[in-house]
């Protein structure tokens, strides 16, 4: 073939995706100019986020899985490094700014314990966590894109019973700060990459180049969000608060939930999604990974088929993820990635029961339908 | 089936429950919107995330 017959054959693509880009940034420029500049950012953020993500295959539940079953570690360690990034930067703005800015601090609990666990299993199950359930059904993955709305009924439903869950027996907020914070954050974010790469098989502990540039891509603009919106990357929150919109819009009286029925909810209710932080980040997720799937021409890929009893398990277990990573006070992202990288001690114990959740959810899977048994 | 369907229908719902909620929320106003930046703005966080209890 000439080379004048593959550039004709370039040129209306390039177009196609200079239209594309064009296409966002407008739309980020239209919600800046009509809710705000700090709103428009945020959706650009949440854009670029999913980019990253998809574009250089940079997420959650398939690292650990093949740290568990494959003995791989690269994906882990990309994680860590990427934590450790996020919590340099973080630690000192959040000690020198503490009016505006907050980190993601939470409670240690029982139903929080117990709501990682089941979060870490069911991720497995669907093979989507917070932030990758949003990237992968934006790239066009049929279990993300059935598990991603009854995800969003489980975190409305998870946050309308959370105070009955905390009330079983939290622990004071636990929060490290300052250097020696810090130090002892990145000395624990080492171990666990020392630990990974112990148990990896030769050969599955380098970091290929993408990983590297999507935890530097994914590290600046999660320190970019803390910078704008005053608090960190979180995802859960405003996948519930979309169906608490809906409901309220039907006529249901949410007054029945301390959680819903707390002033600052029912502002975030009557104000539109356009101003609410994490939901413009969700959907900035949800367009950036479809954007970089059609990028690279992944929409054509076919759709693999299952059993109805894995299409039951995809609906249960994304119910489940949204309930909770309510009780857990976040998912991957809200508690894991901002937890760990704002100092809380919440994040560790969500780390360490999640991991524990997705063994389970790996033995599940074949069980349920979803990949053929080993 | 290839995934190109599933991606149109998912971007479609987005913009329905976008359309939904400019319909039923409150005006927007960027007059009264916060600053670009929350870091040097001089204003307290006050965004909604899924660490925070009702009351924290």
């Amino acid at each position: 073939m000439s080379d004048t017959t593959l550039e004709a054959r370039r040129a209306p693509r390039l177009r196609g995706r200079a239209l594309a880009v064009l296409a966002a940034l407008a739309a980020a420029l239209a919600v800046a100019a009509l809710a705000g500049p700090r709103y428009g950012a945020l959706l650009l953020i949440g854009l670029g986020l999913g980019l990253a993500m998809e574009g250089l295959r940079f997420g959650f539940t398939g690292p650990w899985r093949r740290l568990i079953l494959f003995r791989d570690a690269t994906g882990m360690v990309a994680q860590m490094i990427c934590i450790g990034l996020v919590a340099v930067i973080a630690f000192p703005l959040l000690a020198s700014n503490p009016t505006e800015l907050v980190g993601a601090h939470a409670p240690v609990g029982y139903a929080m314990i117990g709501g990682a666990f089941v979060f870490g299993m069911c991720m497995q199950i669907v093979l989507g966590c917070g932030s990758d359930t949003l990237v992968n059904a934006g790239s066009g993955n049929l279990v993300s894109a059935v598990a991603l709305p009854f995800f969003c009924i489980g975190s409305f439903a998870g946050a309308y019973h959370l105070t009955w869950w905390t009330g079983l027996g939290s622990l004071p907020v636990a929060a490290l700060s300052g250097n020696a914070g810090l130090a002892l954050t990145l000395v624990a974010l080492a171990a666990v990459v020392g630990i990974a790469l112990a148990v990896a098989e030769p050969g599955k502990r380098m970091l290929p180049g993408r990983l590297w540039a999507a935890a530097l891509i994914v590290a600046g603009l999660a320190i970019l969000h803390l910078v704008v919106a005053g608090q960190p990357w979180g995802v859960v929150y405003g996948l519930g608060l979309w169906v608490a919109k809906g409901v309220t819009a039907l006529g249901a009286d949410l007054s029945g939930s301390v959680f819903w029925s707390a002033p600052s909810n029912v502002e975030r209710i009557e104000q539109s999604l356009l101003t609410d932080i994490t939901s413009l980040t969700d959907i900035g997720l949800i367009a950036g990974a479809a954007l970089a799937a059609w990028w690279r021409d992944g929409l054509s890929a076919k759709v693999t088929g299952h059993p109805i009893q894995a299409w039951i398990a995809v609906i249960i277990a994304g119910f489940l993820l949204g309930y909770s990573s309510r009780l857990a006070f976040g998912c991957n992202i809200g508690a894991l990635f901002s937890g760990v990288s704002t100092g809380s001690m919440h994040g560790w114990a969500w780390f360490a029961a999640a991991f524990t959740g997705s063994w389970y959810g790996i033995k599940l899977r074949p069980y349920l339908g979803l990949e053929a048994r080993r | 089936m290839t995934r190109r369907p599933i991606v149109v229908v998912l971007l479609v719902a987005v913009a329905g429950v976008l359309t939904l909620d400019l319909a039923t929320s409150r005006p927007l106003d960027p007059f009264t919107a916060p600053p670009l930046l929350a870091l040097c703005s001089g204003q307290a966080s006050g965004g909604a995330h899924c660490a925070s209890l009702p009351g924290s």
